[in-house]
């Protein structure tokens, strides 16, 4: 099967939605969305019968680029994320209405369909474009739908933009340097080209400046939390639930395998700042009287403890990573979506005027305990898999990387328990909390079916990422 | 023709357009008014023109004279556009000096 | 067939689970107990199958599922084992089960949250079963998370009272401390003997000769031995149990005293065979555990609050199991936590019924002279209290006293610790039985009207508890007649130490024993029947009796140590840190439109200036073509 054909389906998605009219737009674009989940789960099937494909056409003669896409299991797994994820992120904002919605989810479909071409591209300029088109529908979307005042809102996602885009220059300088220098941007090419140790150097920093800011690993993690408060729902789970993982896919794919050398050199800083990163945000949250704000930060220690998982270097952390990043954006999804649906029915973001709401919505309240425990990874969850794997993953760098990693194993739990006790626990009473609408709960259990299953029995997974996992490993251990 | 060109010299027509050029080049930037600076643009192409009619017969080949036809056709159309952005901008200032027209300042 | 059955001693506390969690609050009032109990007594007669099974066959059965996990190094797969370890724990695990959720039914009767109450109690017995029958340390530590999280759901069941969510996300942080050991543990583990299958393992020590390695292993036992004190309550985590008590009390006899605070001891006793590679941790294993047993007693010697006084106690006995798997005693260790089990639930369950009686009242200041209203409880609780003290022929004399016998063989100054621990035990348990059961009533008019026995569904477990305290003991009784060491050979590969009869020394120990249960009681004979004391109100204890009252302060020590300094830094990070690196950022971008101000005066708008170097710039390039 043409893997392209998930492309268009996206692309065209996008753009029948635009014509829609805001009356059907979110049907319209829900239908493709699923049309989308629909033929990844074909390609699954096909990959688990024949094998990685490719699909490659010429693009530009010269400089000597093709438009090339490939999939082996770590794209298919990333590419099943992204696919299996858009519906449920649809599903939350379907029966709530916005001001012009074909503008909308045309923009989240577009989004998609551009994060789907990173996942998917096997040549650098190309994995290039994709990277950059996911920025600009992003920053519409928490510009034009975000909360907040609309200037401070524009100020945050123009930071973003702005942010993100300064650093994936240095990753474009990288590339253009290692087309001069290898004469291909094709996956296969760079990952055998001979770059010299100091040439490693430089192109491994250039890469870590746009992934660490996209990831976003500490200390280049301002952006997120204001951007993840202001942007609307369906942004903040793009951005949580996805766009970060791209940053995390990425270096699996493009960083570490290209710069071994450096990666080497490098893996004690990286690791370092992966860590503090996962303790910084596991603090700092509990400082956070914002819910949206306080589970951006929660993600950064989350995300965090996948990078130190990543540039451990073994392949039990890269495995670990790899199980945790589907983990996190299906737990993530729950997490972000439970702040909204407090949010719809109380209208504050502030925990301090929250309480007492387990009484009030018993399923609610299973729901979003669940979501917690998936978070702070309950064996039995996804998560879990995906922590202990990374966890001795990084036992074999050292046992000093894994105390403090591991620190966030109750330092997660404090401060997931103790939001949960002043948002859900109390006696505070909250009349007009109604309990879970059948979409939200829908929501909900798509996202928890997918945690537990796996969670239980993550053989599946693991049977898909480990041959690509596994060659990667070749080359990083070169 | 070609006789005029051994009796004056191939150096005096060069000699000559390059005067003229620079005569264009300093009423550009000598001259406030903009018509006047549309006028030395002018000058300057028509310096070239020479140049190219100069060379056609100095080469034998006409092509070159061909050129000069078309800049001319070109330069035409130039002034026209360009006169009528200059009326479009006296109708909205009321004035062509350029030290009035500073809406691209940074 | 036998997968099957196995499965269903999951399943049976599963589908309970289940069932009360989603389809509870329809069920109605008393549907959700039986259901509940009915779950939890299909998964023991299951035990009893299989337990009556491997006592006459000797034989382990195991099931294998899937595989869970798997790393470079070990796979780590779904597997079940039933063996002679497991299914004694099983067998008091949904025994005691059984008997707490029936109490429940009582207990918990006209509660809002009944439903689900017994869907929580059924997941710690799932989780519980998994833990003990684990074939892995990786399946272990599903169970070893999943009790905490039941407990943690139980500790603050009731959530609308702050206090008591607190001490219930206390409870569940303190644990998984003591799991980030357990877990570097299982690492080590796994990283030495690449695997983490306890036969595989048992297995790798024996074939392993040169176990150059031994400085990586203490480092396993180390941390699974936190991970230990985490689950067991040693010091220097021990801060959670007592306020775990604010629980319902049958979640306190079941999780607090009987079950879960045992799993470190089961976990180590599985492991016995790696343990008893590394006799320094071994040796830290019993300083900390009689360490803890008097610690823990001298605290409890001054407590109020009747359930708070059990849960020292309840400290100090693990402490006291601790000290003999230090000394390579697991059986004695085993033997302890079975009759423990059987005590210490009463005992809870005994206090749960007075406290039933009082209407919601725990301080024994304001009881006194129950035994005429409450005379089963009373019965019960004074078996049990002779039981813990160790006075023959109860239960527990016959396991303390073989705890005592170990510690003196091995080190007469451990010995002397718990011999301290022992003396003060049964010097707090008879104080607590008669400041609630003697003398006369000190509670309110109104209390006293409400005060009356409780239902048979209540004391229906007491009494069997008590039967089992008083007759617990026959299971390895001293001087070669242990059935209990034997069944338990098997497990310990080391082997139980051959009992050499009947010497003069032990007879002097049981002696000694006998009489520092007497004295106890003596001392608390007099100071509260003889001379009626009645423990001073909060304000009024003064010295030394105060320190200890307040727990020697350690909650606030912990607090200002270990708590406090996170918010500190958190509010650092918010206010300072998180600024100044958004001003690096925002730097960048106000370096850039400061540079901007200079070249802004190049673009002024003059189209002469334009234009002019518009010629220069022609005129450079020309002249570079030309002379360059």
């Amino acid at each position: 099967m043409n893997i392209a054909i998930i492309l268009l389906i996206l692309l065209a998605g996008s753009l029948v939605t635009y014509f829609s009219g805001n009356r059907f737009a979110s049907k319209v674009a829900m239908l493709f969305a699923i049309a989308a989940a629909a033929f990844s789960i074909s390609l699954l099937l096909e990959y688990q019968s024949t094998g990685a494909t490719s699909y490659s056409i010429e693009w530009i003669s010269k400089p000597n680029i093709a438009f090339s896409l490939k999939v082996d299991g770590l794209s298919l797994v990333m590419l099943l994320l992204n696919s299996l994820l858009l519906p449920i992120i649809m599903l939350t904002s379907i029966s709530h209405t916005v001001k012009s919605e074909r503008i909308l989810y045309s923009l989240v479909l577009f989004m998609s369909f551009a994060m789907t071409g990173v996942f998917l591209s096997s040549n650098a300029l190309v994995y290039y474009v994709f990277w950059e088109m996911s920025l600009i529908p992003i920053y519409f979307i928490v510009v034009l739908w975000g909360n907040g005042e609309r200037a401070k809102r524009r100020r945050s996602a123009m930071t973003f933009f702005i942010y993100t885009f300064a650093g994936s220059l240095f990753m474009l300088a990288a590339i253009i340097y290692m087309y001069v220098k290898v004469g291909s941007l094709e996956l296969h090419d760079i990952y055998n080209a001979n770059l010299s140790h100091t040439e490693q150097i430089w192109i491994f920093l250039a890469f870590f400046l746009a992934y660490a800011i996209k990831i976003p690993v500490f200390p280049f993690h301002t952006w997120q939390a204001s951007v993840y408060q202001k942007a609307p729902i369906m942004g903040t789970l793009l951005l949580g639930a996805l766009m970060s993982k791209m940053g995390l896919y990425s270096v699996i794919r493009w960083q570490l395998p290209v710069t071994p050398y450096a990666a080497h050199e490098l893996r004690s800083l990286v690791l370092i700042l992966s860590i503090i990163g996962v303790l910084y945000g596991a603090i700092i949250a509990l400082r956070q009287d914002n819910l949206k704000r306080f589970f951006a930060y929660a993600s950064l220690s989350h995300v965090g403890f996948i990078a130190a998982g990543v540039y451990a270097l073994t392949y039990d952390g890269l495995q670990g990573a790899v199980i945790l990043i589907l983990a996190h954006g299906f737990g993530i999804i729950g997490l972000f979506f439970s702040a909204e649906v407090i949010h719809r029915r109380l209208k504050t973001p502030l925990i301090s005027k929250m309480g007492g709401i387990k009484s009030s919505a018993p399923k609610f309240t299973i729901a979003f305990f669940f979501m917690i425990l998936a978070s702070i990874a309950i064996p039995l969850t996804f998560n879990f898999v995906g922590e202990f794997t990374i966890m001795y993953g990084v036992y074999q760098v050292h046992l000093g990387y894994l105390l403090p990693l591991g620190a966030s194993m109750f330092l997660g739990a404090f401060f997931m328990l103790r939001m949960y006790q002043y948002v859900m626990l109390g006696d505070k009473i909250n009349r007009s909390f109604p309990d879970l609408t059948i979409n939200e709960t829908l929501v909900f259990v798509l996202s928890a079916v997918v945690l537990i299953f796996f969670g239980i029995y993550s053989k599946p997974i693991v049977d898909i990422i480990s041959p690509s996992l596994q060659e990667l490993m070749t080359y990083i251990n070169r | 023709m070609h006789d005029i060109l051994e009796q004056v010299g191939i150096n005096n027509y060069i000699y000559l357009s390059a005067l003229l050029f620079c005569v264009g080049v300093l009423g550009m930037l000598y001259r406030r008014s903009t018509i006047v600076m549309l006028m030395s643009v002018e000058l300057m192409l028509a310096a070239a023109n020479m140049l190219l009619a100069v060379f056609s017969v100095y080469h034998q080949d006409a092509s070159a004279q061909v050129f000069v036809i078309f800049s001319m056709a070109v330069a035409a159309a130039e002034v026209a556009v360009g006169l009528a952005i200059l009326v479009a901008i006296f109708r909205n200032i009321g004035s062509i000096d350029i030290d009035n027209l500073k809406n691209l300042k940074g | 067939m036998e997968t099957g059955l196995i499965l269903l001693l999951l399943i049976f506390p599963l589908a309970g689970f289940l069932i009360n969690l989603f389809v509870g609050k329809k069920l109605g009032k008393t549907l959700p107990g039986l259901i509940a109990t009915a779950a939890v007594t299909g998964s023991f007669v299951i035990t009893l199958i299989y337990f009556i099974k491997i006592v006459s066959t000797g034989q382990a059965i195991h099931v294998h599922l899937f595989e869970w996990v798997s790393f470079s190094d070990f796979k780590a797969n779904f597997e079940l084992v039933l063996d002679q370890l497991s299914l004694i724990w099983l067998m008091f695990v949904t025994g005691i089960g059984a008997l707490i959720h029936l109490y429940s039914i009582g207990y918990m009767k006209g509660d809002e949250n009944i439903d689900r109450f017994f869907s929580y109690l059924n997941l710690f017995i799932f989780f519980m079963i998994i833990l003990v029958t684990a074939n892995n340390l990786a399946i272990m530590f599903i169970g070893w998370e999943g009790v905490g999280l039941c407990s943690y759901l139980l500790i603050g069941f009731w959530y609308k009272n702050h206090k008591f969510n607190d001490a219930a996300k206390k409870a569940f942080i303190m644990n998984r401390i003591g799991d980030l050991g357990f877990l570097t543990g299982v690492f080590t583990l796994g990283y030495i003997f690449k695997t983490i299958d306890f036969d595989s393992l048992k297995l790798a020590v024996t074939t392993t000769s040169n176990l150059e390695v031994s400085g990586l292993l203490g480092l396993g036992t180390l941390c699974l031995f936190i991970g230990a004190m985490g689950k067991s309550a040693q010091i220097p985590l021990y801060t959670w149990l007592p306020d775990a008590m604010a629980g319902p009390t049958p979640v306190s006899a079941l999780i607090h005293a009987a079950t879960m605070v045992t799993a470190g001891i089961f976990m180590i006793t599985r492991l016995n065979f790696i343990f008893n590679l590394t006799p320094d941790v071994q040796l830290f294993i019993a300083i900390i555990g009689a360490v803890t047993a008097l610690f823990a007693a001298s605290i409890g010697i001054f407590q109020t609050d009747i359930k708070k006084v059990l849960a020292y106690s309840t400290v100090s006995q693990l402490g006291l199991m601790f000290l003999a798997i230090g000394l390579g005693a697991y059986h004695v260790a085993v033997f302890h936590v079975i009759t423990h089990a059987f005590f210490k639930a009463c005992l809870f369950l005994g206090s749960g019924s007075v406290i039933h009686a009082m209407g919601g009242e725990q301080d024994m200041r304001k009881m006194g002279g129950l035994r005429k209203v409450l005379p089963i409880t009373f019965a019960t609780f004074f078996i049990s209290t002779l039981s813990i003290s160790g006075i023959p022929p109860f239960a527990g004399f016959f396991s303390k006293d073989e705890i005592m016998v170990v510690a003196f063989e091995n080190n007469i100054g451990l010995w002397v610790l718990a011999a301290l621990a022992s003396l003060m035990t049964a010097f707090y348990m008879f104080r607590a039985l008669f400041l609630t059961f003697n003398k006369g009533f000190r509670g309110t008019e109104e209390q006293k009207h409400h005060l009356h026995e409780s239902p048979f569904v209540m004391t229906l477990p007491l009494i069997i508890l008590a039967v089992l305290a008083t007759i617990g003991g026959l299971i390895s009784l001293p001087f070669g007649y242990s059935w209990l060491n034997e069944y338990l050979s098997p497990i310990l590969v080391a082997g139980v130490p051959a009992e050499h009869g009947a010497t003069s020394h032990q007879f002097m120990l049981i002696g000694i024993s006998v009489l520092i249960a007497l004295i106890g009681l003596a001392i608390a004979y007099y100071q509260y029947i003889v001379k009626s004391v009645v423990p001073e109100e909060d304000d009024k204890i003064t010295g030394f009796a105060k320190v200890a009252y307040n727990k020697y302060y350690i909650d606030e020590i912990y607090d200002t140590l270990f708590v406090k300094p996170f918010y500190v830094l958190a509010n650092f990070f918010k206010n300072i840190v998180e600024n100044i690196m958004n001003a690096i950022v925002f730097g960048f971008g106000y370096l850039i439109a400061a540079l901007s101000i200079p070249l802004r005066a190049i673009q002024n708008g003059s189209i002469g200036l334009y234009l002019f170097f518009f010629v220069i710039g022609f005129c450079s390039i020309v002249a570079y073509l030309f002379f360059v």
